[in-house]
């Protein structure tokens, strides 16, 4: 049984600088992956590789058996893979509801599955007061703080009913108990059967959540495996702490 | 409201706008009323690709003149052949909107991975080289212009452009219908997107290109069809004037100064712009005119930026320019106003 998510020797270049190195990385289904690395060390282009945003020159991508190398990004979300962004990109002229809605119309539509009006509105809702956004269902994404931001990107990654979710730092700036409402949500999908990929710079919440750990530190993995062998890895205590 | 009732309201309206012009008993009326009707449906196709999906088209003078010379090239060839003239208006029409839907899909090819200005500069360039195809052109009249004759008078109605006013009326009621369906349907909320943040619409599973591809062309293919009756209109087809940038400005202009989400800004917006200039042409002078369009448009962009649908909804929700999300208010739940909890819904 080959995995989810397969990624062989994936490199990525602006202009000189090499973003990502030579990266390979097998996910398997179900898994619960932590994601970690200094600030620039490519994490986020890692995603943005993987989803469609940007093409990687080297290298191959496979997602559920199929190569996906230079498959526009919709279509990678319609074969169950969603992200939500580092930096919240609302849909600004929607209300919250109407910005979950885009992807039950669009990427569970086009999966062939076809709900009812009614559904969809309940749906949306439902979604909402899983990542505790009910209350400002009718509001627009700009009077959401930035916290608030983030748990709206997250249900709208959620409402594309994915095999494999990437959350991209959706916990920076959010409280202990909203790391903890958050973490229990991403659990609860997980045991739902989707493979969560968790991008953080919160240690504790990496830590607790993932079963599996990999760092990527300028552009190339040094560590990949069982998340307190890993934080022993003398390597990466050296990135992290200095020599 | 349902489409087919708003359908029958908009016949109902287009009914009575029809029968004041006949009782004012003046052909003068459908004249400068044709022009008006005219910029209706420019506006509101302009408005399916720069308001509702974002893009910026200064190309509306070459979509326009493209349906007018199909018109053109038809007459032409049934007068080259010696056929009778037996084309009806609406036919030519179709063709019109053919031609310009598919110069419309081809501009999307060409044009839309290009953003922002560098969009508006590149339908810029679009309608410089369709104009310099056209005056190259012998077959349409080249520079020199073609004469179109049209009949006097046609059955039913006595006075020939009383049938193109008419003409024109049901179209800009088809184009408000379409606007008004697209904006409601999913193929809106996709447009809407791709204006907001076209990565995070491609990442929530939005073909963003072949949308973008569906508003290039039905806007084109409803700008072509405004111009198809436009050589009966004015009788003699002139590239300068029929490719004018008057056209490109007056389309962006009238959407931004009635509100560029709704189908109803761009009515308000051409009819009153549209009536402005009409009025201003036959008691000052002609020039005034795009004077005019600068001036309101500096006004509108200074003092109420989301138009004149901005500030009712502003002046209704006493609650800053918060119209642009209320697009969907005609689908909230009575609950889900109430879940709103501390912001009440204006009614809308």
């Amino acid at each position: 049984m080959s995995g989810l998510l397969q990624i062989d020797n994936l490199s990525k270049r602006f202009g000189g600088f090499v973003a990502l190195e030579n990266i390979s990385l097998d996910v398997a289904g179900g898994e619960r992956l932590g994601l970690i690395g200094p600030n620039g060390s490519g994490k986020s282009t890692l995603v943005n590789c993987i989803c469609g945003t940007l093409r990687n020159e080297q290298g191959s991508v496979r997602f559920d058996g199929r190569a996906i190398d230079g498959m526009p990004a919709h279509r990678r979300t319609h074969l169950g893979l969603a992200r939500s962004f580092q930096l919240p990109r609302p849909f600004v002229s929607l209300n919250l509801v109407d910005n979950i809605r885009i992807p039950l119309l669009y990427t569970v539509a086009a999966r062939g599955t076809h709900h009812a009006a009614d559904y969809i509105e309940d749906h949306c809702h439902g979604l909402l007061r899983e990542v505790g956004l009910e209350a400002k269902a009718r509001q627009l994404p700009r009077d959401l703080t930035q916290v608030e931001m983030r748990k709206l990107e997250l249900a709208r990654a959620m409402a594309a009913e994915p095999k494999l979710l990437i959350a991209d730092e959706a916990m920076a700036g959010l409280t202990h108990s909203e790391i903890e409402d958050i973490l229990a949500l991403l659990v609860r999908l997980n045991e739902h059967g989707v493979t969560v990929i968790l991008i953080e710079h919160i240690m504790s919440a990496v830590m607790s959540f993932s079963r599996r750990l990999v760092v990527l530190v300028s552009g190339k993995k040094i560590a990949d495996g069982k998340p307190d062998e890993v934080m022993r890895n003398p390597e990466v205590e050296r990135a992290y702490l200095g020599q | 409201m349902r489409t087919p009732s708003f359908l029958i309201i908009a016949l109902l309206v287009g009914g009575l706008v029809f029968a004041a012009a006949l009782a004012v008993g003046n052909d003068y009326v459908f004249f400068a009323g044709y022009v008006v009707l005219q910029y209706v449906v420019l506006s509101t196709a302009w408005n399916i690709l720069g308001g509702y999906c974002g893009y910026v088209n200064f190309g509306t003078g070459a979509f326009f003149a493209i349906g007018a010379y199909s018109t053109v090239a038809v007459y032409k060839l049934i007068e080259n052949n010696e056929l009778p003239h037996a084309v009806p208006i609406p036919v030519l029409m179709l063709i019109g909107g053919f031609v310009s839907g598919l110069i419309g899909l081809g501009m999307g090819y060409l044009t839309l991975r290009l953003r922002g200005a560098f969009f508006s500069i590149a339908t810029l360039a679009l309608a410089v080289v369709l104009e310099t195809l056209v005056v190259n052109w012998d077959f349409v009249g080249g520079s020199r212009g073609a004469y179109v004759l049209r009949p006097e008078t046609i059955a039913y109605l006595g006075n020939y452009v009383r049938y193109l006013f008419l003409i024109m009326l049901l179209l800009a009621i088809a184009s408000l219908v379409i606007a008004r369906l697209i904006e409601r349907s999913r193929l809106g909320f996709g447009l809407a997107t791709i204006r907001d943040d076209e990565l995070a619409a491609e990442a929530s599973g939005v073909p963003t290109l072949r949308l973008k591809l569906i508003a290039t062309t039905l806007s084109g293919a409803l700008m072509g069809m405004a111009g198809a009756p436009f050589p009966y209109y004015i009788a003699y087809l002139q590239p300068d004037s029929t490719f004018a940038l008057d056209y490109a400005v007056n389309s962006i202009a009238m959407p931004l100064i009635g509100g560029t989400s709704t189908w109803i800004g761009p009515l308000i917006g051409s009819v009153l712009l549209g009536s402005l200039q009409q009025i201003i042409t036959v008691t000052i002078s002609s020039a005034v005119n795009l004077l005019l369009v600068g001036v309101v448009l500096v006004a509108f962009v200074i003092v109420a930026p989301n138009g004149i649908v901005g500030l009712v909804h502003k002046y209704l929700q006493h609650k800053g320019d918060d119209f642009v999300g209320r697009r969907h208010a005609g689908l909230d739940a009575p609950e889900a106003a109430a879940d709103a909890g501390a912001t009440p819904e204006a009614p809308s």
